[in-house]
C-alpha cells in the first residue's frame, strides 16, 4: 500500500487511481513506456483482492478484461502505440456490444515500434478512428502525475456510467515522470470524481434496453440468472443479432447519442489566461507543462497569450473553442507529432481566427523557449 | 529557495536515475515541489544517461530542466556531451577521473571528487557510487535536510544493504565537505 503522499510515476498513479476507482482486474502485455502500469497492477490487486493476468499479447489483454467486466467486474488493461494498434477491433466490440472497460495508452514515438523511450502524441487521431466504423469514444489525456490519478478514476466512472470503453492517452512524459502527490482516498475524492457504479436494473427485464429519455442499458452481469447474448453485431435488446435496418439504424444513433446527448457530463477542459488573449494556445496531455511556462513568461514580457487545454481529448470541447476562437486572432496548437488534432482545430475555428501548428516527432521535448518563440512569430502574421 | 535544476548524466547502470528519484523524494518530504524525469534508450546498460530533477518552492511548471544550475558526470562520455548546456553559475561536479579543461575549470564552478573509487575502495562496493553522488551533491547544494535524505535512501536500496548505503551517503557528504575546506 502506497503512503497517502507520495513520490509516483504518472504510470504508478494510472495504477493507485484504478485501484481507488475499484478496478479489480487488469489484463495485458507489457510495453515500453507503460509497463510499469503492468508491474504495479501485479502488486497491486492481489493486495485487495483482484487478479491480474499477463495474457499472449495485447489482443488478448484487452479482450481478457472486456471478459472480466461482463461479469461485473471494474477491468483496465494498458499499452503503448504498437498495442493500441492491436486492441483496435476489441475497442469497436466493446463499443457496440456496450461493456465498460478503460484502455491506457502510454504514447511513444511511432509508426510501428518507433522510438520506444521516447514521448509522442501521435496516436490522438488513432483513439478517436482507430477501430472501424462510426463509434463512440471517450478520451482523457491528463498533464500531471496528480492529475492522472484523478483523471483514471474519471476514465472507470464515465465507462461504467456510460457503458463504454474509456481511454486514459497519457504520453511518455506523464508516464516516466515522477511528482510528489496526495493518494485522496475514495471517501475524500471531490464531487466530479466521486466513484460510480455501473446500474444493473434492467429496463422492461430486457438486458439491452433504455429507459425513455436515456441512452445506456442495464445488462446485469453474466451469471446473476439473466440469459442473453452479447455480440459485434447490430443486435435486438436481448443482444440476438439482426439484420433488421430500422433498429440498427436506432443502436447506431443511440451509441453516438450516449455522447453528444451528454457532453455537460462528460466534457472536461482547463483555461489559463483566456480573457484578454491575443493567442489561445491548444495543449493537452504532457505538452501542457510546457505551454503553461510559455504563457508565464510570455505574460512576464507583456505578449497576451492564453491556454485551452482539452482534459477529454475527445468527445472534442467544440463549442467552447468556438468561442474562444472568436476573440483571439491566433489559436496555436502545440502538440509532440506532425500535425494531428490541429486539424480538428481548424475544422471548429472554421476561419475564426488564425490556425497556426507547433509540432515535434524527432522523440525529443516541445520546450517552453520554442513555444514562446513561435508565438512571437505567430503575433507577428496576424497583425 | 532558489529554483534547483539538476541533471545527472553518467552510464546506464550506474544508478543516476536513483540518485534523482532519491533527491526528489528527500526534496518532497521536506514539503517542496519536486519533478523527477529521465531519458535513456532501450539498452539496460552501457548507454548514456540522462537524468533530470527540478526542485522548488514553487509550483513546477516545465517538468524538464531547460539550463541546468547543476550538472553531475561520471563518465568522460557524459561530461564531453553536456558541459556546455549549463548556466553560467552552475555546479558541475565530476569524478576525478574525467579530464576537464583547464579553461573549463577557471570560467566554471567545478567540483572534482573521487565519487567512483570512494565507492569501489571506501564503501567497499561500486554500486553505491549514486549514493556517494548523492550525498555529495546535497553537500554541494544544501536541498534537503538529512534525515530525508536517509529516509528516502533506506526505502528505495535492496533490503539489507541500509549500512552500506548510509556510509555511502555520509561518505558523499564528507567528499564536498573536505574539497571546499571546512
Amino acid at each position: 500500500m502506497a503512503d497517502r503522499f507520495a513520490l509516483l510515476q504518472g504510470n504508478e498513479a494510472c495504477v493507485e487511481g484504478a485501484i481507488t476507482a475499484g478496478m479489480r482486474f487488469y489484463s495485458g502485455y507489457p510495453i515500453t513506456p507503460s509497463t510499469e502500469i503492468a508491474e504495479g497492477s501485479a502488486v497491486r490487486l492481489p493486495q485487495v483482492g483482484g487478479k491480474f493476468v499477463q495474457m499472449e499479447d495485447e489482443i488478448g489483454g484487452i479482450a481478457a478484461a472486456i471478459g472480466a467486466s461482463v461479469v461485473g467486474v471494474k477491468s483496465m488493461t494498458a499499452t503503448s502505440g504498437p498495442g493500441f494498434s492491436l486492441k483496435q477491433e476489441n475497442i469497436g466490440y466493446a463499443a457496440i456490444a456496450e461493456i465498460p472497460v478503460v484502455v491506457v495508452d502510454v504514447q511513444r514515438s511511432g509508426p510501428s515500434t518507433g522510438l520506444p523511450t521516447s514521448p509522442s502524441q501521435g496516436d490522438v487521431m488513432q483513439a478517436r478512428w482507430g477501430t472501424h466504423g462510426d463509434h463512440p469514444v471517450i478520451a482523457i489525456s491528463p498533464c500531471s502525475v496528480q492529475d492522472t490519478y484523478y483523471q483514471t478514476i474519471r476514465c472507470f466512472n464515465l465507462a461504467e456510467k456510460y457503458r463504454t470503453p474509456v481511454i486514459l492517452l497519457m504520453d511518455e512524459i506523464v508516464g516516466h515522470m515522477r511528482e510528489g502527490i496526495e493518494l485522496v482516498p475514495e471517501e475524500e475524492l471531490p464531487e466530479e470524481f466521486k466513484i460510480v457504479n455501473r446500474d444493473n436494473n434492467m429496463v422492461d427485464g430486457k438486458p439491452y434496453a433504455c429507459a425513455k429519455g436515456e441512452y445506456v442499458p442495464h445488462q446485469p452481469p453474466f451469471g446473476t440468472g439473466t440469459r442473453y447474448n452479447i455480440t459485434g453485431l447490430y443486435s435486438n435488446e436481448y443482444g440476438f443479432p439482426t439484420n433488421d435496418n430500422d433498429i440498427a439504424n436506432a443502436k447506431a444513433t443511440r451509441l453516438m447519442e450516449k455522447i453528444e446527448k451528454n457532453l455537460d457530463d462528460i466534457l472536461d477542459y482547463e483555461e489559463e489566461n483566456l480573457d484578454d488573449a491575443t493567442v489561445a494556445i491548444v495543449c493537452y496531455g504532457g505538452t501542457t507543462r510546457a505551454v503553461m511556462e510559455a504563457v508565464a513568461q510570455l505574460r512576464n514580457q507583456g505578449v497576451k497569450a492564453g491556454m485551452f487545454r482539452p482534459v477529454t481529448v475527445w468527445p472534442f470541447p467544440e463549442q467552447r473553442l468556438k468561442e474562444i476562437a472568436k476573440k483571439v486572432k491566433t489559436v496555436l496548437v502545440v502538440e509532440h507529432n506532425y500535425g494531428q488534432l490541429v486539424e480538428e482545430v481548424e475544422k471548429v475555428v472554421k476561419g475564426a481566427a488564425k490556425v497556426e501548428f507547433l509540432g515535434k516527432w524527432d522523440g525529443t521535448t516541445i520546450t517552453p523557449a520554442q513555444i514562446i518563440n513561435k508565438v512571437k512569430e505567430v503575433s507577428k502574421n496576424a497583425k | 529557495m532558489k529554483k534547483a535544476e539538476l541533471r545527472l548524466t553518467g552510464s546506464g547502470g550506474q544508478g543516476v536515475i536513483l540518485a534523482t528519484i532519491i533527491l526528489a523524494e528527500a526534496a518532497f518530504f521536506d514539503k517542496k515541489k519536486v519533478v523527477q524525469s529521465q531519458s535513456y534508450g532501450p539498452e539496460a546498460r552501457g548507454g548514456m544517461c540522462k537524468a533530470e530533477v527540478v526542485i522548488d518552492d514553487n509550483p513546477i511548471t516545465y517538468t524538464k530542466v531547460a539550463t541546468p544550475n547543476f550538472l553531475l558526470a561520471l563518465t568522460q562520455a557524459s561530461f564531453n556531451k553536456f558541459h556546455e548546456t549549463v548556466t553560467d553559475d552552475a555546479v558541475v561536479m565530476v569524478d576525478h577521473t574525467v579530464q576537464v579543461p583547464e579553461e573549463y575549470r577557471k570560467s566554471h564552478n567545478v567540483v572534482m571528487i573521487p565519487i567512483l573509487e570512494t565507492a569501489s575502495v571506501v564503501i567497499g562496493n561500486p554500486m553505491s557510487a549514486n549514493i556517494v553522488a548523492v550525498g555529495a551533491i546535497n553537500e554541494a547544494l544544501g536541498l534537503c535536510t538529512v534525515e530525508s535524505l536517509e529516509k528516502s535512501v533506506t526505502g528505495r536500496i535492496p533490503k539489507g544493504t541500509e549500512e552500506l548505503n548510509i556510509r555511502a551517503l555520509h561518505a558523499g557528504m564528507a567528499l564536498v565537505k573536505a574539497s571546499v575546506g571546512h
